[in-house]
């Protein structure tokens, strides 16, 4: 696909970059790979502004197509870091996916970013099924869909396509967890497909899909060319849901101990920088440059400053907390969201449940490096887990309550799920 | 008697499909499949099976293998390669060239690795091939722009073509540069004065 252009350097024969190939005795070169996206912003700007020089890290950023390149190309040490899905590490530890080589997340790049986006049509559809005005909550637009669902059933109409990024992603997880709180099957009454985000408002102006759960800023960019309508938002479903993380060998992190640390800080220092509302205009003309997202600065803009325009019409909606790259701990792994990430995989039968290896898939999660990197500042949990979606603001659609002690108990309480050795991802 | 190796080549290129292809067939290999496009690609995999995938790391559709291998819940499970696990330049050569491959799990190393060598070197060819196509190109564009000064020296300087060629020559001498970069100047000097 000749649009996704990884222009960083071309001195290769493929078009993708090669990172630098030579470590200097003595320098702290960090190669990172990353996949274009809002989300990559804090790993951008350490390297961008000088966060990253400052501590004395070459960080050489690496602008990668897809999450199976980011993977191997981590696991073959073509990166020492990487921007990944959080539930790439998760996936990684469990030995799931096709080449899963050990991983770990010392650090997470902040919440937020995704949405749902349905076709024009298909919302039309729910719009005159519901009666719909434009303004309903994320669930209850997934009732709608609902509704139409089965009055495709009836009249025998193929049912809905929807595109996710992986099948180890936040994206994944959440689609799933939007439609079956509205009481729709994600493996029965709609087909998940894979889309790569960039190609996601193609493949719906196209009518290949009906709708996909990305990140940003490809939703937008759907409504903006008048195909798509944002139905909901990650903070509809779950504000805290874990989004991106940095990661690492593990091999790796034991051996530049110092480096990792340093690392840290940078990104620390990168993602408070990116929180700051003064730096949010400069922060969308450095990621619209073609080296990074290429995509159009206003846009980016408006995504970074959560001003939606959720239909073609020209809805505005606005998300506050849309991106949050540093305050309320946004970087700290939570081992309890990486055991959530887990009780997904299992809730879709991607995995089964045992106590070992629910332990097993929260180590991929690394808080001990995140606090031992920037010590101990008021602002860094001291537990590893929490109760998640207990907090006020912080719940789940469907008012779900994970505890990471228990989570059979959690998962009983859901009706939809894939049954066990029937499964699809 | 080993069964023969059943192989799938996924590029959207099909310039580059088509040279993996009779490479393969070269080296006796039969049943080889090419598919350019991702519309398709989970049925026929599930046809024909294949031991070895070959596929351009450029596409961003890798994701979507991905998840077509998540989906089967087969013994056949296809794992990731860039040639050789362990050797990091055979791994940096296939990265550069642009090729990865799954094969089924199991698979002994010696029986894909020919497969997988080969496969790199056809596309470093055919990355080859191409950079020569684009140096041929910009030659091209080197002789449109000395051309463009050329005429702009004629005019400006009321010089004969000769005149002005030896001139562009003599300054490109002087001041150690290439002759299209000093008529690249001169054309935007131009556009710039007006003249």
């Amino acid at each position: 696909m000749s649009f996704i252009r990884t222009g960083i350097d071309r001195s290769g024969g493929s078009g993708l970059a090669l990172p630098a190939a030579i470590r200097r005795e003595g320098s702290r070169l960090v190669r990172a790979g990353f996949i274009p996206l809002v989300d990559a912003s804090v790993l951008i700007v350490a390297a961008e502004f000088g966060f990253a020089a400052r501590e004395g890290i070459e960080l050489s950023l690496v602008k990668d197509v897809s999450w199976a390149n980011i993977r191997d190309r981590l696991a073959f040490r073509q990166f020492d870091v990487a921007h990944m899905l959080a539930p790439m590490p998760v996936a990684s530890a469990l030995g799931l996916g096709s080449n899963p080589s050990p991983v770990i997340a010392p650090f997470s790049l902040g919440r937020g970013g995704n949405a749902i986006t349905l076709s024009v049509q298909l919302y039309r559809r729910m719009r005159a099924k519901a009666g719909l005005t434009g303004h309903e909550s994320a669930l209850l637009n997934a009732k709608a869909l609902k509704l139409v669902i089965e009055d495709m059933r009836e009249k025998g109409e193929s049912l809905p396509v929807l595109g996710m990024t992986y099948p180890f992603s936040s994206h994944n997880y959440e689609l799933r967890y939007w439609l079956a709180a509205a009481g729709i099957h994600p493996d029965h009454d709609v087909k998940l497909v894979v889309v790569p985000p960039p190609m996601t408002s193609d493949a719906l102006s196209a009518g290949a899909i009906d709708g996909f759960c990305v990140g940003a800023p490809w939703n937008m960019v759907a409504v903006e060319r008048g195909v798509g309508r944002i139905v909901a938002v990650k903070e509809d479903i779950w504000p805290s849901s874990p989004e991106k993380v940095i990661g690492t060998r593990p091999e790796w992190a034991e051996q530049n101990p110092e480096t990792l640390s340093r690392l840290i800080v940078a990104l620390d220092r990168a993602a408070a920088w990116c929180d700051t509302p003064d730096n949010r205009s400069e922060l969308a003309h450095a990621l619209a440059e073609q080296r990074y997202i290429d995509a159009p600065v206003e846009i980016v803009h408006r995504v970074l400053l959560g001003k939606f325009t959720t239909d073609p019409d020209g809805t505005e909606r606005t998300v506050p907390e849309y991106f949050s790259f540093h305050r309320d701990s946004a970087n700290f792994p939570w081992v309890s969201q990486a055991q959530w990430i887990f009780s997904q995989m299992v809730r879709w039968g991607q995995t089964t449940y045992a106590p070992a290896i629910a332990a097993h898939a929260g180590s991929a999660f690394r808080p001990d490096l995140y606090r031992n990197a920037l010590g101990s500042r008021s602002d860094i949990p001291q537990d590893d887990m929490r109760i998640e979606g207990g907090a006020m603001d912080d719940g789940f659609i469907d008012g779900a309550i994970f505890d990471a002690q228990d989570i059979p108990a959690y998962l009983q309480r859901f009706d939809i799920q894939t049954s066990r050795g029937l499964g699809s991802a | 008697m080993k069964t023969a190796l059943s192989i799938m080549i996924f590029d959207e290129n099909r310039i580059r499909a088509s040279i993996i292809e009779e490479g393969l067939r070269e080296a006796g290999h039969d049943q080889v499949v090419v598919l350019h496009d991702i519309v398709g690609l989970a049925r026929q995999i599930e046809l024909t099976s294949p031991d070895v995938i070959v596929i351009d790391i450029e596409t961003p559709n890798r994701d979507m293998l991905e998840h077509l291998f998540q989906l089967t819940r087969s013994v056949r499970k296809p794992i990731a390669m860039f040639v050789d696990r362990s050797d990091t330049s055979s791994i940096e050569a296939a990265v550069e060239a642009g090729v990865s491959a799954y094969v089924v799990d199991g698979l002994k190393k010696e029986r894909v690795k020919p497969i997988l060598d080969m496969a790199v070197s056809r596309f470093k060819a055919f990355s080859r091939l191409q950079q020569e196509l684009a140096d041929a190109r910009s030659a091209l564009e080197e002789r449109k722009i000395i051309e463009r000064a050329k005429g702009i020296l004629m005019k400006s300087r009321k010089l004969s073509e000769d005149e002005a060629y030896a001139l562009l020559r003599q300054t490109a001498m002087n001041e150690k540069k290439k002759l299209a970069d000093i008529a690249q100047s001169i054309v935007m000097a131009a556009a710039i004065l007006g003249s």
